[in-house]
Formats: C-alpha cells, structure tokens, sequence
C-alpha cells in the first residue's frame, strides 16, 4: 500500500484518524474520510486517471467537481457498477474499487493510443466525412469506433438497489449552498418562509470550506446552524439540481446511501433519491466555472485548472505537485499560488499581463518568481508534466523565444464562466459581459434570481449584499417579510485587477491540434479552426461538426473557450456568434432514480379478472392487453399452441366453450337523453332500441375513420349499457364525456364507467343453451329470449344479466355478475358444463371465431383510415340522420370507391398462414421494390375449415373478388399466393347464430 | 412540467392532465352537410397554431375528468386564464418582455 506522500502535515477537512483503504486499477491505496476519489488519488501521486474519448491520450485529474471531463471512472463491479462517474465527486469510502475507463488493455500501456499519433487522420469531422461512404460499409465502421472510442460500461446485471422519488412544495427554492447561496436562504428563511436550499457536497459552505478556520468559517457554522433551527427551512446535501422546467418545476438527485458504497447500503435506504421540486420562488447560487487556456499539451496529467489546486490544498491538505508553474489571465490563480509557496512548493506564476498589479507584488513577496506579459506555450512529459516552454507574448500576441521550467504541476486559469446552466434550461436568455469575458443571466423567463459568481459578482461582501436582497425579495413575492439585516462578512481578498481574455497561445496549426478546449470530446483549438474554414461558422454548427461541449460534462469547461475562439476568428464579438442553449441535465442522472420505485411489477399495474386464479390453475398461458392479463389459450398437458387453440375453436363450434370476457370496456349510462347521445355518436340509428334489447354500433371520429364498436343494451328507460373494445375503454369513455361537457351540455347523460364491477363469463356453442338452461331461471327459448337481447334472472344462483350476443358467430351467452361473484360463476359453468363438454377459450380462438365470421377487430383491421365503407359495414351507416363523421365521407377522398378495402384471402396452399402485416401485391417482380396494394390485417388457421383464412385491406378490393394476389417474405419464407373473397368463412346465413 | 389550476380541483401537476387542443372550434350546426369540402375540412384539420397567446382547452383526466379551456402563452408557457365550457373572457394583454441589460444573447 503506497503512503500517502502528497499529503500535506496539517488542514484540511479530513479526519486523519479515520483512514480509508481502497483500489484503483487494481492496486491498492490509502486516504482518509472527507476525502473525494480524487483527492486520495492525487495524495497518493496519482495523477493518471484515464485515457481521452477519441485519442486515448493520458489524462489526469483537471478539476475539483461537478464540471470535471477527464476523471470518470467505472466504480465498482457486478450489478452495482456504475459508468463514468467523475472521482471529482465520488466520496471515498473503505473498500472503495474504481478503474479507469477508456482504457485497453489498461491505462498505462493503452494500445489504443495510437489514435493518439493518427489524430491528424481523426480530424473533426470525421465521422461525417470519412466513413459515411460507402452507406454500407457504416455498420462495420460504427462498431470498431465504438469499441474504440467509447465511454465506461453499462451494468449487465438488473439493479439490485432501491431508488426512490420524492415531492416537495416551497416559497422559495435556493440552490447552491455556498456563501450566496446560505445568505440568500438566511434571508428568505426568517420570514417564515418555506425555504429548501440545495447543494451538491457533503456540507454546506461551497467555496467557503476552501478556509477550515477563521471568520468565513465562523460565519458558515453559525449559517448553517441557524438554518438548521428554522422549522420550515428545509437543507438538502449530496443533492445536485439537474433540470430546471416550466412553472419552476425542478428535479434534483439526492445520494442518500449512494456515497457510502455498496458495503455501507442499508436496506430500509434508497441509494438515490429523485426530488421533484415546486418552488414559488428560484434564486440560483451556482457559482461559477474556471476557464483551461490553450496550450499545447495543456491535457497532459499535472496540468490542473488552478481553482482546484487551491481547493485540493485548504479543503483536503493535498499538495498536486511540489514544483509549480501557474498560468493565468486573472488575479484569481494566484490564491493558490501563494498557498503552494507557503506550504513550502516552488512557484512560477506565467501572467498574460503584462502589468498583473498588486497581486503580482504580494505573490513575489512570498517568494514567487512572477513571469508578466508570459504564457505557457507547452507541456512536456510523458503520462505526467515534467516541465513547461514558457515564453514572452509581444503586444499583438507575438510569442518569443520559450525557456524550459521544470515542474511537476501546472495550474492554468482563463477566467470564470457563471454556472448559467439551469437559468438558461429555465428559458432565461443569457447576456455577454464583455469586461470579464463571460455570460451573465439576462432576462429570467420564470420567477428567477441568480445571485453571486453565476451572476458574474465578484468580491465577498458584494455577492452577501446580492444575495441576502435576493432571498428578502424572494420570500416577499411569496408572501413573506421580515429577512433582517444583511449579513456582513468581510473579505481579507484585497480586490481584483481586471482579467485579461485570452483563450489559446498563438501557435502553428500543428500545434493547435494539441491545444484542447474540450478535453471530454478531445475537441482542440485546431479542430475549431478546421469547424470555421470549412464553413462551420455558427455556434451550433460548430458544436455539432466538432462534438463540442456534447459528452458527459456538456462543455461545462469547453463551450465558452470554444465560442471566444470562434469568434476571434471571425473578428467578431462573441455575442455576435451566438451562445447554446444549455440543456437538462445539468450532470447526468441515473436512470434508477428516474424510475423510482416503478420498476418490475410496479411499472404498470397488472389488472386481474375476479377468474383469473381459476384460469392459473387451469393452466392458462397469459397475454397482455393493455394492462389486462387475459388468458391467450389453456394447453393441455403435451400441447402446444397450435394444438390447444385448435382444439378450442373446435370446442365451441361441436360443443360449447367458455371465454373471460370481463375486460370489455362497460360504460353505464343513464339520463333522459343517452339515444340522442347514442344517435349522435354511432353510425346507426338508436331511438327505437326498446328495453330489453341489444344493438351492435360502430363510433367514427370527426374524420369518418372508424375508432370503436361494440354492443349497447337498453337496461331500462333511462339506463343503457354501452361496451368498448378492451383496449379503448378508458378512451370512449373521455370520447363521451368530450362531447357531452364541450359542445352538447343540454344533453341529459350521465357516463361511468362499471369495466370493474362486473365479471363476464361468455358461453358459446351450439350445446350453451343446454349448460345455460340447467342452471337458470330464465326462458332460453329463441322466441322469448332472441338473439341482440338480454334478460335480467339468476344464474347458478348468482344474480346476472344474460345478453344474448355473439363474436364467434354461435349460438351465445355473455353473463354478467357482480365482479366478486366472478369465481363462483365460472366454477358452477365449468362443472355444470363438463357433460357438455365445456372448453374454456383464450384471446387466440376468440380471434380465429371471430375472423371465421368475418367480424372485425378495431385497431387490428382498423388502423385510424378506415372507414365503415371501406369495411363494407355500408348496413350500419344511417342515411337519415347525422352523427360524428358522417360529413368525412363524402369527403372527395372519404368518398373514393377505389379505396383500400377489407376482403379475406384463401392461400392457394390451405396449410400457409400468410404473416399479419405482410404486404400484397398484384404483379410479383423478382425482388423490391414492387408495388403494394395492401396488406394482411389478420390471418390464423381455421381448425373448423381446415385450412388457413386471412382478412386484408387491399386496393379496390372489392372488385378484385376471385383475383389471385401475392404476399412476398422478403425477410424469410416463400412467396404467397391467396384467392380475394368475401370476409365470411362460415356460416354466411347466420343459422347458428340465431337458433 | 406546467402547474394548472383546475377550475374544480385548483392547481395540479401537468401529468393529471390531457391536452386537447385549440378551444372554441364549434361542431357546425347539424353536422356541416351544407359545407363545401373546404369548409369541412376546415374545421375538422386546420388550426391556428399561434407563437403567442392561444385559447385551447384541457381536461383534469386523472382528477375530476372535467374540461375547461385557458390562454397560454405559447413561447413563455404561462396561463394567463382558465375558464370554464360556455365562457369566453378577452385576452389578456402579453406582458412586455424588458430588453436584457447587456444586450440580447442570441
Ligand atoms: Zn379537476
């Protein structure tokens, strides 16, 4: 185990007593509790961390946070693995396992490297230019990228942890818990206010846990504190802001246990928790982004921004190197600096300015050799910085003769980007501030405030007085009042010379390809100039030909940098090239906690009939529709499918079967006005339905295309029982209500729906009469019981209503019984029906019955273009009155008789089943394209006939009776011929029916 | 996710809501026979499709199953009336957007 030789002797907020094993790339190593992944890493001098997206290039630890692009790791293993995760943030637990990702066969010795020395072949670009010719050859290219350039790797095992969701209502919304943030919620809170403040550490504070003592300190314990007594406030760490939606609705994720590993899960815990927030009021405190420079070799490991530096050295006693050279445009680099030099490292500060100001004189007082007017030009070093080329910078950017500087680490700073993110996903337009060369929020589009560094303010007590402002208002738009005074925290930061933009050391072209602006996508200042000279010149085009600021880290560091230098190219100002919009997700968000708790069986409820023990224990295989679990068809012991459905549809045409047809949507209705209604909805006439009588109806929307049938009884005077496909019952339902509130309110209708309260058990076959008759009170005779009607009696002692209706085409009966009487009513039939031989059917020989008869299935030979005329149903279409859709079809298309049109087909092989959805066509070419005319809506083998029976919607079909067409397979099978005919296979006169 | 407020109900989460398109597109009287086809298929397909204030209507599906009909705004998301079937408030006046300090970010 390697000592941990980087740390520094005292500081920090670690807990030295308590000391962490874990492993990285299989090799073993020490730190301790409070640090991250990449602060026990750089203690223990590691700084090569993982290899770049498309050039494998080494890279190390570039940042302290959220925004970091080089450091994802894949931490764990098994089933608990998790891709890309930035060791920026993952916190160090005991037995911690993490490898780099990227890499192959591993990290140091990375054989895909030599992408590395192909990159001018890898230009950007080159995905569109090279290999999009030949077409076919694309397949073959796409999976050798992938596996080259590629991200970590997904679990392949199902996620055994437990997430979970979360909502909450508040006044006023803080997110970001550093100094603005924690006075903004200070403010709002003592109104009274129902405040919730954010932040994505372990503690509060942000930036001022950088100082483990002193006044900001002071003032962060006595915030936080305070904070915690308030009764309405509520503190939310570990959590990270990741969208920011319309009517400031936000959702963020919070690690409840996720920090803790694996190991330290508790079961009654979720791992991730996804909070779902409402906020009345917003005020952002993201704070701000630090800017690379370009430079050639700034990617190499050792190369840091120098914010981190500073915060790996205060937050967790960490020295990066001991040998250092700062690069900077800025006075914020030299904090750390100075912190290095007084730790005892030696310090370089290159400044591009060539009159750096106070800043410079106090850095040299510490003993810092301060370079103005001098850049870093290069990087030297092989998997790690060992030195730097620094040279003078003329005044129109000249660059002169560069000197080697030794070191071991370099820390560069172009300057600060606002964390802007989530007010642009907010809809708030960004403006662009030229003095220091950053967008600033502009215009909220929502009820929004963003106070302190990402609202550009600079300056300790400044972004205090923002802030505190900010949560005053905020509350008081919601109603509240009475914040107190601002806090004061002064500042020992003495203040800011003015920063100096630059972005990139002039260089030759084949330098610039080494100069990285977007480390993630290995997008270099090269590649944006290739973007702008090939015509690339907008911001969005730029981004999509070179993949900037597209990877995990959605050019937190990159976008900025890569504008500036678009637009100095163009000799523009950058708000004249535009900006991007920012888009959710601010960091990615982990698919469990999005799914929450609806996983597995949770995901969709599963809807049960009150028989559906009855079916499992019968040995029913189970189909869903929609979310119903119907019996597809009962196998008998050594039968397959094809074996029981024949069986079954033998059954009920020879015998009698039995069908759960509980799930068919069922709306009462009630009301003087329900036949008004009716006439208005369905294509038939309704008024003279007399009680006791069944009709079947057929609904069209406005279009004339056919949406829904089924059959409505009249229970009473008042009272009719409407039925719906089992899949649309919910929609007819709305459908109803649609038209009854918004445009016929006069009508006197009530609509419910009863699908749940009544259990259906449908007999059928010619003996149903005989089963029905033993165990009823009612009068089955045809004479006093027809068929389209029904009667209200007993049935195995039950109370029911008996419809007599038919989708089979038989002689049947479909009894209704209050839903918990639904058991009792199928075993009764099943017992009393055994000397009949009763045969309990599934959905696949309900289908084969109904297709035998040519009765259709609305949204299976229906697809939204059918009219009734198109399926022949012209008996059904009343010529005397109007109802929804009848206008459509003497529309000129509706009207056409040349439409596609259902007809059956005959295989000219009786044994073929031609495929459902297989397309016809007239005249069969050799191969595609040929010309379709059609295609097949349902096709099954007909065990009554004994041969196969299809139904198509084909061009004109009505005049191509007897035709013989053809149904290729292009996908495998052969060629099919079938007959056009009628679509009634059986029974055309409909004796059975009506016996 | 937008926050509306039903009429019956008050203010719910978008999700216990269906859309339902432009408001006030009246079925023609006895069912638009004396249409030419443009006509008809005026007002069964066309809508207005406004960047700015829009009348369309909604229904609190997974609630009281009621429709009513708002104004939003279409660029900002804003509802700036809800009203209920058989009432037809005037538009509100769009509230001006100030100019951003620094100039508008593109
Ligand atoms: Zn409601």
């Amino acid at each position: 185990m390697s000592r941990q030789s980087f740390r520094l002797e005292g500081g920090g907020r670690i807990d030295r007593a308590r000391a962490l094993g874990f492993t990285f790339n299989g090799k073993r190593y020490q730190g301790y509790a409070g640090d991250t992944l990449a602060s026990a890493l750089l203690a223990n001098g590691v700084h090569l961390v993982g290899r770049s997206f498309k050039y494998h290039r080494p890279r190390g630890i570039l940042t302290a946070g959220v925004e970091e692009p080089n450091a994802l790791v894949q931490l764990e293993t098994g089933a608990h693995s998790q891709p890309n995760i930035r060791a920026t943030q993952i916190e160090l637990y005991d037995g911690l396992t993490a490898t780099s990702i990227n890499a192959w066969p591993n990290v140091k010795w990375d054989l895909m490297a030599v992408n590395n020395r192909l990159g001018r072949l890898l230009p950007a670009g080159f995905y569109y230019k090279t290999f999009m010719w030949p077409r076919s050859w694309w397949m073959t290219y796409e999976k050798a990228i992938r596996r080259a350039a590629g991200l970590g790797r997904a679990p392949e095992a199902a996620d055994p942890d437990r997430y979970e969701r979360q909502n909450i209502h508040c006044d006023v919304l803080v997110v970001g818990g550093g100094p603005a943030g924690l006075a903004t919620a200070l403010a709002a809170g003592r109104t009274g206010a129902r405040v919730v403040l954010v932040d994505q550490l372990p503690e509060l504070g942000g930036s001022l846990l950088d100082e483990s003592a002193g006044t900001g300190e002071a003032w962060r314990q006595s915030a936080v504190a305070e904070l915690a007594a308030m009764d309405e406030v509520t503190c939310l760490t570990r959590t990270v802001v990741t969208g920011y939606f319309d009517h400031n609705f936000l959702i963020a994720c919070e690690s409840v246990t996720d920090h803790l590993g694996h190991t330290g899960a508790q079961p009654h815990l979720p791992r991730l928790k996804l909070w779902r927030i409402r906020a009345g009021q917003v005020v952002l405190a993201t704070g701000a982004f630090e800017r690379a420079i370009g430079f050639k070799g700034n990617d190499l490991p050792g190369v840091m921004l120098a914010g981190a530096i500073g915060t790996y050295h205060a937050r967790y006693a960490v020295t990066p190197g001991r040998e250092a050279v700062f690069f900077t445009n800025n006075d914020t680099a030299y904090a750390p600096a100075m912190a290095m030099a007084a730790g005892g490292a030696r310090v370089k500060v290159a400044d591009v300015r060539t009159e750096p100001g106070a800043v410079a004189d106090r850095a040299r007082a510490v003993g810092i050799e301060v370079l103005p007017g001098h850049a870093v030009v290069s990087a030297a070093g092989h998997r790690k910085v060992r030195g730097v080329m620094v040279a003078s910078l003329g005044a129109e950017g000249q660059v002169g003769d560069p000197r080697y500087l030794r070191c071991d680490l370099v820390g560069m700073s172009g300057g600060w980007s606002p964390a802007v993110h989530l007010f642009s996903q907010s809809g708030g337009k960004l403006a662009w501030r030229a003095a220091d060369a950053c967008f600033i929020p502009g215009v909220p589009a929502q009820t929004t405030r963003v106070v302190g560094r990402a609202n550009g303010t600079i300056g300790l007590s400044a972004l205090m007085a923002e802030a505190h402002a900010a949560g005053a208002d905020a509350a008081k738009d919601a109603g509240f009042s009475g914040s107190g005074d601002a806090p004061t925290l002064e500042s020992d930061q003495p203040e800011q010379a003015p920063l100096q933009p630059f972005w990139s050391v002039p260089a030759k072209p084949k330098s610039e390809r080494k100069h990285f602006v977007d480390f993630q996508n290995d997008v270099t200042v090269g590649d944006v100039r290739l973007a702008n000279r090939e015509g690339y010149r907008s911001v969005e085009h730029l981004k999509r030909y070179t993949t900037l600021g597209m990877g995990t880290d959605q050019g937190k560091l990159g976008n900025v940098p890569g504008l500036a230098l678009l637009a100095e190219m163009q000799g523009v100002t950058v708000p004249e090239v535009g900006t991007t919009t920012f888009r959710a997700p601010f960091t990615p968000l982990n698919f469990g906690a999005m799914a929450g708790r609806d996983v597995g069986e949770f995901m969709d409820p599963a809807r049960r009939t009150p028989m559906h023990d009855l079916h499992d224990e019968a040995g029913a295989v189970f189909e869903d529709v929609g979310q119903w679990k119907r019996p597809f068809y009962y196998p008998q012991p050594g039968e397959g499918k094809d074996e029981a459905v024949n069986r079954e549809c033998r059954a009920v045409r020879n015998a009698v079967g039995m069908l759960d047809a509980t799930t068919l949507g069922k709306i009462d209705l009630q009301g003087p006005d329900v036949p008004a209604l009716l006439n208005r909805i369905y294509t038939n006439a309704w008024s003279k339905l007399e009680v006791g009588r069944s009709r079947y109806g057929l609904m069209l929307g406005e279009d004339g295309m056919v949406i829904d049938d089924g059959v409505t009884s009249r229970l009473g005077e008042n009272h009719f029982l409407m039925t719906t496909t089992t899949g649309n019952a919910a929609r007819i339902l709305g459908w109803l209500e649609e038209w009854l509130q918004t445009e016929w309110p006069e009508l006197k209708v009530y609509a419910n729906s009863v699908t749940e309260q009544y259990a259906v058990a449908v007999i059928a076959g010619p003996k149903a009469r005989d089963l029905l008759g033993e165990v009823t009170d009612l009068d089955l005779s045809a004479d006093e019981f027809p068929f389209m009607s029904w009667r209200e009696g007993t049935v195995a002692g039950i109370p029911a209503r008996v419809f007599r209706i038919s989708f089979s085409g038989e002689l049947s009966y479909e009894i209704n019984v209050p839903a918990n009487h639904g058991a009792a009513l199928w075993g009764a039939l099943m017992e009393t029906g055994e000397k009949h031989g009763i045969t309990p059917y599934g959905t696949e020989a309900m289908h084969v019955l109904r297709a035998e008869k040519g009765y259709i299935i609305v949204g299976q030979d229906t697809d939204g273009t059918v009219t009734p005329l198109d399926l022949g149903m012209d008996w059904i279409v009343s010529k005397n009155k109007d109802f929804l859709g009848k206008r459509s079809l003497t529309r000129e298309d509706t009207a056409r008789t040349d439409r596609k049109q259902l007809v059956g087909l005959l295989t000219d092989d009786p044994q073929a089943v031609l495929p459902e959805g297989g397309q016809v066509v007239e005249e069969l070419q050799d191969r595609p394209p040929m010309t379709m005319i059609g295609h097949v809506t349902s096709s099954y083998y007909s065990a009554n006939l004994g041969r196969s029976i299809a139904l198509a919607l084909i061009k004109d079909g009505r005049q191509r009776m007897g035709d013989t067409l053809h149904i290729p397979q292009p996908l495998g099978g052969p060629t099919l011929s079938a007959t056009v005919t009628e679509t009634v296979f059986i029974d055309p006169d409909g004796s059975r029916l009506n016996g | 996710m937008f926050l509306i407020e039903c009429p019956w109900c008050g203010p719910r989460d978008e999700t216990e809501f269906s859309y339902g398109g432009e408001a006030h597109i009246a079925r023609p009287v006895g069912g638009g026979h004396d249409m030419t086809n443009a006509e008809w298929g005026h007002y069964v397909f066309h809508r207005t499709n406004p960047k700015g204030l829009h009348r369309e209507r909604w229904v609190h599906s997974h609630g009281c199953r009621r429709w009513f009909n708002v104004v939003r705004d279409t660029v900002s998301h804003e509802f700036l009336l809800i009203y209920k079937p058989g009432e037809k408030p005037d538009l509100p006046a769009l509230p001006k957007s100030p100019e951003p300090p620094d100039g508008p970010g593109r």
